[in-house]
């Protein structure tokens, strides 16, 4: 047992350097106090010119697109007085095959004639190209309509209602002024936006394929990129062994974090449309597109958020005997899990607005209906806007924008669910 | 040092443990034991491997992939290192406290009831009631907290948390307890609080105690291990210890001259 490993109490001290107290006084010292508060002042209005700029674009950007938008969700209409003489029961209107017996009973050429008898020659043409459907509907909603006079509330052609909105044409100003000095338009809130999906005529599109289109493809995106991510985000942290092809993974989901999203549609158009050949422009491929493009995402969030979980909340339920499968579910996830959520949200939110990647599978068709299941063709948000942004028609301008607000809502709704959730798990200790 | 004799009523014995990170070595031939009705201290200079033989003995060492154990622990004649002995149930029976208190974040009852619940100790709720209070009553801490069961355990003050901490470790109904410095976080009240309760304990669990405080050692235990760079320099009665220490080495530390 050796000594030399005891260290030596020291013994006798060095003799103490004599120094002058610090002059804080001097005018170096003065300057550097100066120079301290400036950076300090300096450094506060930056952050605060910062936040100011970043919180007065977001404001123009709402504000315009508010300005904008919202004569999207309205439409102008014009009183129509129509007497229909179909040679058409009112059981057969009514009945399951009503649309097609109205059409064939000349509905179109009815509301026609009642337009021209209404507002002269030419007449048809400052309705709606859907004019008749209205129509249509009305008469189903109520057969009587059939055998009596009655005044029809019609939107009018596009660039009539363009006109009304103080866009138009002169031509079609001339004849909106003409139509509103008979005192025969109003303007209504368009419910048919909200229900309606794509047409070609703007007064006629809807939103609803495209956001009932959204909300399947992000049910997909999040059934499948969450649980994906979160598990590997679990195993890579709680269980694989640090390896070099742990660290091999762990850079490459760095890189997919990274991949630019059009990559990733090319890949979806390979593997999904082309190996296992399933419905193009479909929901499903959509969402199996951007869960791999959000999946990275999750899995990054994920492993920070498990890895911020105290080793000492791991060492509590050890040692008192939980299996490791036990730490993992029982006290590691329900910790983690706000820090999941909000990198899901993320993820969600990048998905919902991501447009390139959908356009390679064929999410860019026009559809027509609203899409009935995950498998049925339909288009996203923010492809319905990029498609009538690119349409000639000046109806669609305002309709562009209403659908940006729509698109904004949802994001704004998804956020606040997943911030309610997020509260809910963490108040839940 | 001699190995010491393998006493009848031995609860743990350690026989030639060697502890090692990688290449290095931190624990070197180290043998021990602990019998059933004692609290047995390890003190030592920090780094000395207290702790880390201290893990060893409910295999808490394996979480480290680098580290490596040889030599034999016992556990009533079971090798704990076998390959038969599950370290989930060991665990169990051998619980630990750490030396910065660690309740779950959640609620009192929930934190003394998971142990029990996840090794299915009890029947229904009533049978886990009583559990949950005959231990935190253990624990000293019942009527401190009897009316706020549902309140988070982190909500407690520090000396609390360490005899919730005692009360979750005792609930599984261990043989061995191990506390790993549990008052270094604590202040002096707290602290006399949890050396009461190793006295209160001591008989019906075996207790293993890894202390900085060369008082608190002299306090609570009947018998005395000193570390020094991960060789067991001398275990004995803490009297010993304390009063006639063999050991050059040990001398020099319990009289401050390092450490």
């Amino acid at each position: 047992m050796s000594k030399a490993i005891v260290p030596e109490v020291p013994t006798g001290t060095a003799e103490p350097v004599l120094r002058r107290p610090t002059d804080w006084s001097t005018q170096a010292s003065r300057r550097r106090t100066r120079r301290r508060y400036a950076a300090e002042r300096r450094f506060r209005v930056m952050g605060l010119a910062a936040v100011w700029l970043s919180v007065g674009f977001l404001v123009f950007l709402l504000a315009s697109m508010l300005w904008q938008g919202v004569s999207g969700f309205t439409e102008t209409r014009v009183a129509l007085p129509i007497e229909l003489r179909l040679d058409i029961t009112p059981d057969r209107a009514a009945g399951r095959s009503g649309d097609l017996a109205l059409a064939g009973a000349g509905l179109e050429g009815a509301v026609d004639a009642a337009a021209t008898a209404a507002y002269g020659p030419g007449g048809a043409e400052l309705l709606s190209d859907g004019a008749w459907l209205t129509v249509r509907d009305a008469v189903k909603a109520d057969p009587t309509l059939l055998s009596r006079r009655f005044i029809a509330q019609i939107p009018v052609a596009a660039d009539i209602d363009v006109a009304a909105k103080g866009e138009g044409t002169p031509d079609a100003e001339a004849q909106f002024a003409r139509l509103s000095r008979a005192g025969v338009t109003s303007r209504g809130f368009d419910i048919d936006f909200l229900t309606h999906a794509d047409s070609t005529d703007p007064t006629r599109v809807g939103i609803w394929g495209a956001l009932k289109g959204s909300l399947l493809t992000m049910a997909v995106t999040l059934l499948l990129a969450f649980p994906i991510g979160t598990f590997a985000a679990l195993y890579l942290e709680e269980y694989a062994p640090r390896n070099r092809w742990t660290d091999l993974i762990e850079v490459s989901i760095n890189n997919l974090a990274a991949v630019p999203s059009i990559i990733f549609g090319l890949l979806g158009l390979a593997v999904f449309l082309g190996t296992f050949h399933l419905p193009r422009s479909a929901p499903l491929v959509g969402g199996l597109t951007l869960a791999l493009m959000t999946m990275p995402v999750i899995v990054i969030a994920g492993r920070n958020a498990i890895k911020a979980v105290p080793p000492s909340i791991r060492d509590a339920a050890l040692a008192v005997g939980a299996s490791p499968v036990q730490v993992v579910f029982h006290h590691v996830l329900p910790l983690a899990l706000p820090g999941i959520m909000t990198g899901t949200i993320i993820g969600m939110a990048r998905a919902l607005g991501e447009t390139a990647p959908l356009l390679m599978i064929g999410m860019r068709a026009f559809i027509a209906a609203p899409p009935g299941g995950i498998t049925d063709p339909a288009t996203v948000l923010p492809v319905q806007i990029f498609l009538w942004s690119d349409e000639v028609s000046r109806g669609f301008i305002e309709k562009t924008s209403a659908a940006i607000i729509v698109l904004l809502v949802f994001l704004l709704a998804m956020n606040g669910l997943a911030i309610y959730l997020r509260n809910k798990f963490e108040t839940r200790w | 040092m001699t190995t010491p004799k393998i006493t009848a009523r031995a609860k743990i014995t350690a026989r030639g443990v060697s502890v090692f990170y990688g290449a290095n070595r931190a624990i070197d031939d180290v043998s021990i034991d602990v019998t059933q009705d004692e609290v047995v201290a390890f003190i030592g200079p920090s780094g000395c491997g207290k702790s880390t033989f201290l893990r060893t003995l409910n295999r808490m060492n394996d979480t480290i992939p680098s580290a490596r154990v040889e030599g034999q622990i016992h556990l009533d004649g079971e090798d704990i290192y076998g390959p038969d002995m599950d370290v989930v149930q060991l665990r169990a029976r051998v619980g630990m406290v750490f030396q910065k208190p660690n309740p779950f974040p959640k609620s009192i009852y929930e934190n003394v009831a998971y142990g029990p619940r996840i090794h299915g100790l009890t029947q229904g709720k009533a049978a886990l009631d009583e559990v949950v209070e005959t231990s935190l009553r253990r624990a000293g801490l019942w009527d401190e907290v009897k009316d706020r069961l549902s309140d988070s355990g982190t909500a407690l003050s520090g000396g609390q948390q360490q005899r919730l901490c005692i009360a979750r470790a005792i609930a599984v109904d261990p043989e061995v307890i191990l506390m790993d410095e549990p008052c270094s976080a604590l202040d002096p009240i707290a602290t006399a609080k949890i050396e009461e309760l190793i006295h209160a304990l001591k008989g019906r669990y075996a207790i293993v105690i890894v202390t900085h405080n060369m008082q608190q050692a002299a306090r609570v235990s009947q018998r005395t291990a000193f570390f020094h760079l991960g060789h067991l320099v001398e275990f004995g009665a803490t009297s010993d210890i304390f009063t006639n220490p063999k050991a050059e080495r040990t001398k020099d530390y319990i009289t401050g001259r390092y450490g």
